[in-house]
């Protein structure tokens, strides 16, 4: 078997120290190593987008990242959004507008919006549907998830 | 906003019910906390992994896991010689019943392998990736048999048989003749011929529909520990725990009372996750190695190894006077079973012409075995295929009496006092009212315009069930009540529950907490499922309430040395003469002034609550490439009460993107070798949200008279009509009527160029 | 997972030197959005993991002195389509890499890896072909250059021997009066495969008559296949739609689909005359405002 190989990266804005095979992915590493079990696993092949986290700022999805390749990077991940103890707005808006059903694809739309809103702080429909487009959500129609990107784009809680 | 008012048809006022409050879980969804299936970490885990068959249909001969059991960190292998005998008994799973020896051999195969993706041997190890090798160190050798995967193939009587020895279960004599028919289903009423006799007009038409999947986002997951003392402790994405404690109870011939299963936060069901696949043998394995076991399936897994809903062969035959009446109607369906008997044929027979009322009519269907994973529910089982050719044939007949589409079923449409075709008869229901909402929806009244495009309408009728459901509550001294309930949550029925006890005690939502327990924590409660969550826990949440609220009074009354019937309750405020108490104030003097007030409840209401929707859909069709766009989309259903609109409107609109899922892309591709070619999110195409425009939801509350609040099932109707809207608009737009699903580009841009 | 040990070499010369000994089964890792699902399938066999992300000639996106592009073979789209020059010079190129996968896709997959994947449906493959875009490649003993057009072999099959690296995709400089897009159908609107997919290339003379056409074509053969019947019918034409719709129709030429389950062999053919008309209008389009 291969060696474990120990990296060190930035994670939520904190730096760790984590052994992985390198066979382990992102998505295994941060669930299984580091416990940080709010990205989830949903094809494990890079369809479904519920494993995203922000890769040195790049929405990714962990299940096509090597844990080994993340030496020296910053990763933020559903954990790290709400601060102080405090939900942020974008989770309020989703909160409030009823954007989640069953709440599995909720961690990954929320890493994709978070990088959305920091490139284009005011995306329309079109540009929301079209970079989400890499999350899939199964319950909600995606209606209220949109309204929900809106509504946190616009700074309000519907 | 789609928030608009709900189309009241009650004058009751509500003070919580109607309202949008935050999901009590909400906080715990948006943080990554909460703990899914396979968030479940457990000190000493092993990782289990499943061997599938290669092949749709083959005998298995011998397996050899020597080499396998050798490799460093395996901890266990079984196949289907670890189960115990099992006799050929059926159990009730609260939403239908099941052969345990097929469960079984669902579970993990013992001589036989029926599709590709069925279970043969799992292997519990260090981790998942030394579980995969041995996986791949396992060795069968396979008798391969000729398989059949087209229903209508598999009726046929030269095809593939899958279990020699399964007999039709029918009214007629059953045949000794092999067959893979395992149920035909018959209703009948009236003269059908003297109905066609009478028509002006008849239709009959042919339908397919293709195998699709339930696609929810989370894969199947189960973690099982056989404790030293005998005692079995599951933790799984189930829509039912105490299905799966009877489930895995039988099969592994235990006591019920040595299961214990904690239902974990659940990524998506929809009918998928009642069956079990994983928790009986993570528990064998456990056994085996002594160690918890985590269970997890990779999407292929989820595509070929867990039940799809099946594919239909549907046809409907419909005679009509000129003014529009329809005299008599006869219906043909035949559904996959898949692997092993027990399909959903008996709803789709049950729904096909559950919208109309036909004074006479004849309706057949069939469960057919075939070569492909064993079906399950999903969302309205067997509903969609029936209304997908029932709403198709009924729009052909209004154009070609030149009708409107929404007089047509005006004039047919099903109210309170009419006979179902299969017998019940109808009590108060909303279906004539959505049309109502169809006609005044700002969708309808506004002109479509420009090329290849089509408007279509379609309606659809789920059942909605009612069953067992158990809870129980405690007062606590800052007044607030914990509710205990045994329904997994899915989609936010924790809050659309709690607010049916805060509003039967008058206090506000967000003073009941609620929480989904064990099996071991709360009386029996069936699944998740058949949109019977808000409607039946909520009626046994409304009854704990009446519990909590007759031990307030008395505890009232005992403050003011009054009989209880004096007291007087108003909301949270309880009054006797001049003196008043909030039910914080009660609640804040219970433990000093007698026994803590707890309350419980049991309910299993019989009967359906009807469900009824009629959805709107605008298309454009490129003429090129036949692709179609949906432009515009309006759903409106009837939910009795919405006791949370946003809820109701997410089932909604939730179930119509499904529903246009399935309507233009999804399907199980098959290869001539009987395999899947597209057991993957890429390509078994659900809609992503490029695909799809915002969903209108116009809810119509038409109360139902056997709920206190009035409330129908919501989920699974929405998904009902979209195949056949989108048929319609696919007419509309382009002159074609699409008979089969998908209306796949390639599939419509043949029958375009055919035209 | 299968069992693999990883390495990470900065320079290509390190790189060439692992994907060289024999003693190991090495495979290159730029963005893995393809070779990490073919290595957890177990439809690729691998010993040693070669990520190439840490050389810095592969993550280069630059001008090159003849006024072309140099497209290091480790360049992710998403760093493509937000080069603003790029976009306005090889629009066909932006087109492509802005709809492989979603967004985060488009984070991690390369062009050199959709180039080296070879797969019939690839998109980044018939714009780069359009271009007459040229592959720079490292071996142990230097360095080679070929047309892209010639560097898939077969249906994932690729030119590339044991212990070569796709180091870079150099374009020609970009004139004026040139123009190209890049279209594919597929039944969603985003994270699909390519039922058919077409790469237009035009270049207008003075009087805005045709001087160069290109029509490139996949997923409907075993690599990327030219249209040269249609290109032919172009040259000296001036640009209109009548002239890209019999041009779409011998397109058709180039075809060779097979029948599955994103298509059929009818309809794939049927697309090809579709999107190449389509394409054309789009590049002429570009080409007549890139003055």
């Amino acid at each position: 078997m291969a060696k474990k190989q120990l990296i060190t990266a930035t994670i939520n804005g904190e730096q760790r120290e984590f052994a992985c095979e390198p066979r382990q992915s992102l998505l295994e590493a941060l669930r299984d190593g580091l416990q940080l079990t709010g990205a989830k696993e949903g094809c494990n092949n890079g369809n479904c987008g519920a494993c995203t986290v922000l890769l040195d700022g790049e929405p990714v999805v962990s299940c096509l990242v090597l844990a080994v390749e993340a030496e020296g990077a910053e990763i933020e991940t559903v954990e790290g959004i709400a601060a102080g103890g405090k939900l942020q707005p974008l989770q309020q808006c989703f909160l409030e507008g009823a954007a989640l059903q069953c709440g599995v694809c909720t961690p990954g739309f929320l890493m994709t919006t978070k990088a959305l809103l920091d490139r284009i702080p005011h995306p329309s429909e079109e540009e929301i549907r079209f970079q989400l487009a890499g999350n899939l959500c199964r319950c909600t129609g995606y209606d209220k998830i949109v309204r929900a990107v809106q509504a946190a784009a616009e700074g309000e809680q519907t | 906003m789609s928030d608009n008012s709900p189309i009241s048809y009650s004058d009751k006022q509500y003070k919580v019910l109607g309202t949008r409050p935050v999901r009590h879980d909400g906080a715990d969804k948006v943080t990554g906390r909460a703990i899914y299936g396979a968030d479940v970490q457990m000190s000493g885990m092993a990782h289990g992994k499943i061997l599938r068959s290669p092949h749709p249909h083959a005998r298995i001969k011998a397996i050899d896991t020597s080499i396998a059991e050798k490799i460093n960190g395996v901890y266990a292998i079984a196949t289907g010689q670890d189960w115990p005998d099992l006799i050929d008994k059926v159990a009730d799973l609260g939403e239908g019943a099941v052969n345990l020896h097929d469960l079984a051999q669902n579970c993990l195969a013992v001589d036989k392998v029926l599709y590709k993706g069925h279970a043969i041997a799992a292997v519990a190890a260090r981790d998942v990736h030394v579980a995969e090798e041995a996986i791949a160190a396992i060795r069968v050798d396979y008798e391969i048999l000729p398989a059949v995967t087209d229903i209508v193939e598999a009726m046929q009587a030269d095809a593939p048989i899958l279990h020699p020895g399964l007999k039709t279960e029918t009214l007629e004599e059953p045949s000794d003749q092999p067959t893979n028919i395992d149920r035909h289903v018959h209703f009948e009423t009236g003269d059908i011929d003297a109905g066609f006799a009478a028509a002006d007009v008849i239709i009959e038409r042919e339908y397919r529909t293709a195998t699709v999947h339930q696609g929810y986002i989370e894969p199947q997951v189960s973690t099982a520990l056989w404790n030293e003392d005998g005692h079995l402790k599951i933790w799984t994405s189930t829509q039912g725990s105490f299905t799966a404690r009877h489930q895995t109870a039988e099969l592994l011939q235990l006591p019920i009372s040595k299961v214990t299963v904690t239902p974990c936060e659940i990524g998506g069901g929809f009918g998928g996750k009642i069956a079990v696949y994983f928790e009986p043998v993570a528990a064998m394995l456990s056994r085996k190695c002594g160690r918890p076991v985590k269970m997890t399936m990779q999407r292929d897994e989820v595509f070929e190894g867990t039940g799809p809903t099946p594919a239909s062969n549907i046809k409907v035959k419909l005679g009509a006077t000129r003014d529009g009446k329809l005299t008599a109607g006869q219906a043909y369906l035949a559904y996959e079973a898949g692997a092993f008997p027990g399909g959903v044929i008996g709803p789709g027979a049950m729904c096909i012409f559950s919208c109309v009322e036909l004074p006479n009519a004849i309706v057949d269907g069939y469960d057919v075995c075939v070569n492909k994973p064993k079906t399950q529910a999903y969302r309205a089982p067997g509903a969609t295929q029936a209304a997908f050719a029932f709403e198709s044939t009924l729009n052909e007949l209004a154009s070609e009496l030149k009708l409107d589409r929404i007089e047509i079923r005006r004039i047919n449409g099903v109210k309170e006092g009419v006979k179902r075709v299969d017998g019940p008869v109808y009590p108060r229901i909303g279906y004539l009212e959505c049309l109502d909402a169809v006609e005044k929806s700002a969708h309808w009244n506004t002109p479509l315009e420009g090329p290849n495009r089509g408007r279509g309408i379609g309606a659809g009728y789920w059942f909605n069930i009612g069953l067992k459901s158990s809870v129980s509550a405690s007062v606590n001294p800052d007044g607030t009540v914990h509710l205990l309930e045994g329904s997994t949550d899915i989609g936010g029925t924790r809050t659309s529950i709690a607010m049916q006890l805060a509003e039967t005690l008058g206090i506000a939502a967000h003073d009941v907490l609620p929480k989904v327990v064990d099996t071991d924590s709360v009386g029996y409660t069936d699944v998740t499922g058949g949109s019977r969550t808000t409607f039946a826990t909520g009626m046994a949440a409304h009854k704990v309430g009446l519990d909590l609220l007759e031990q307030l009074t008395a505890r009232a009354a005992m403050l003011w040395e009054c009989d209880p019937i004096e007291v007087q309750v108003d909301g949270d405020l309880y009054r006797f003469g001049d003196q008043q108490i909030t039910f914080k104030q009660l609640a804040a003097k219970l433990p000093e002034t007698g026994d803590p007030v707890v309350g419980r409840a049991s309910v299993s209401p019989e009967g359906s609550t009807n469900g009824f929707g009629v959805h709107i859909v605008d298309v454009e069709v490129d003429p090129d490439t036949a692709k179609v766009t949906i432009l515009r989309y309006t759903a409106i259903q009837d939910a009795g009460k919405a006791i949370h609109p946003s809820y109701v409107e997410g089932q909604m609109q939730g179930g119509a993107v499904q529903g246009i899922g399935w309507a233009l892309n999804e399907e199980y591709f098959y290869g001539d070798d009987h395999k899947m070619r597209n057991a993957s999110l890429l390509d078994y195409r659900i809609p992503t949200c490029l695909d799809v425009p915002m969903i209108d939801a116009i809810i119509v509350e038409v109360p139902n008279p056997s709920h206190p609040f009035g409330v129908r099932g919501v989920g699974e109707t929405p998904i009902v009509p979209p195949p056949a809207a989108i048929a319609d608009a696919i007419y509309q737009a382009t002159g074609v009527r699409m008979t089969q699903l998908p209306m796949s580009p390639p599939r419509l841009w043949k029958a375009m160029t055919q035209r | 997972m299968q069992d693999f040990d990883y390495a990470a070499p900065i320079s290509t010369n390190d790189a060439v030197r692992l994907l060289s000994d024999p003693s190991q089964k090495s495979v290159v890792l730029a963005g893995g959005t393809d070779i990490l699902v073919l290595l957890r399938e177990r439809r690729r066999r691998a010993t040693l993991v070669v990520d190439v992300k840490k050389i810095a000639e592969l993550n280069e996106l630059a001008m090159t002195a003849e006024g072309g592009l140099f497209l290091g073979a480790a360049v992710s789209c998403s760093r493509i389509y937000r080069e603003a020059a790029i976009a306005q010079n090889y629009s066909a190129l932006v087109d492509a890499v802005k709809i492989i996968g979603g967004w985060q896709i488009q984070s991690r997959a390369t062009v050199g890896g959709n180039l080296c994947n070879a797969s019939p449906a690839a998109d980044s493959i018939p714009p780069l072909a359009i271009y007459d875009a040229v592959a720079e490649i490292a071996t142990h003993s230097g360095r080679r250059q070929m047309p892209v057009a010639e560097f898939c072999t077969g249906v994932c099959k690729n030119v590339l021997a044991r212990g070569e690296l796709l180091v870079a995709i150099i374009f020609p400089p970009h004139p004026k009066l040139s123009g190209a897009a890049y279209q594919r159908f597929i039944p969603r609107n985003e994270m699909d495969i390519a039922v058919a997919n077409a790469a237009s290339y035009l270049e207008l003379d003075k009087a805005g008559k045709i001087q160069k056409a290109r029509i490139v074509l996949g997923a409907v053969a075993p690599t990327a296949v030219r249209a040269s019947a249609a290109e032919e019918s172009l040259v000296g034409q001036e640009p209109n739609e009548e002239l890209f719709a019999i041009a779409g129709e011998l397109a058709q030429q180039a075809a060779s689909p097979i029948d599955d389950m994103r298509g059929t062999v009818e309809y794939r053919q049927h697309l090809c005359s579709v999107l190449s008309r389509r394409t054309l209008t789009i590049a002429a389009e570009r080409a007549a405002a890139n003055k």
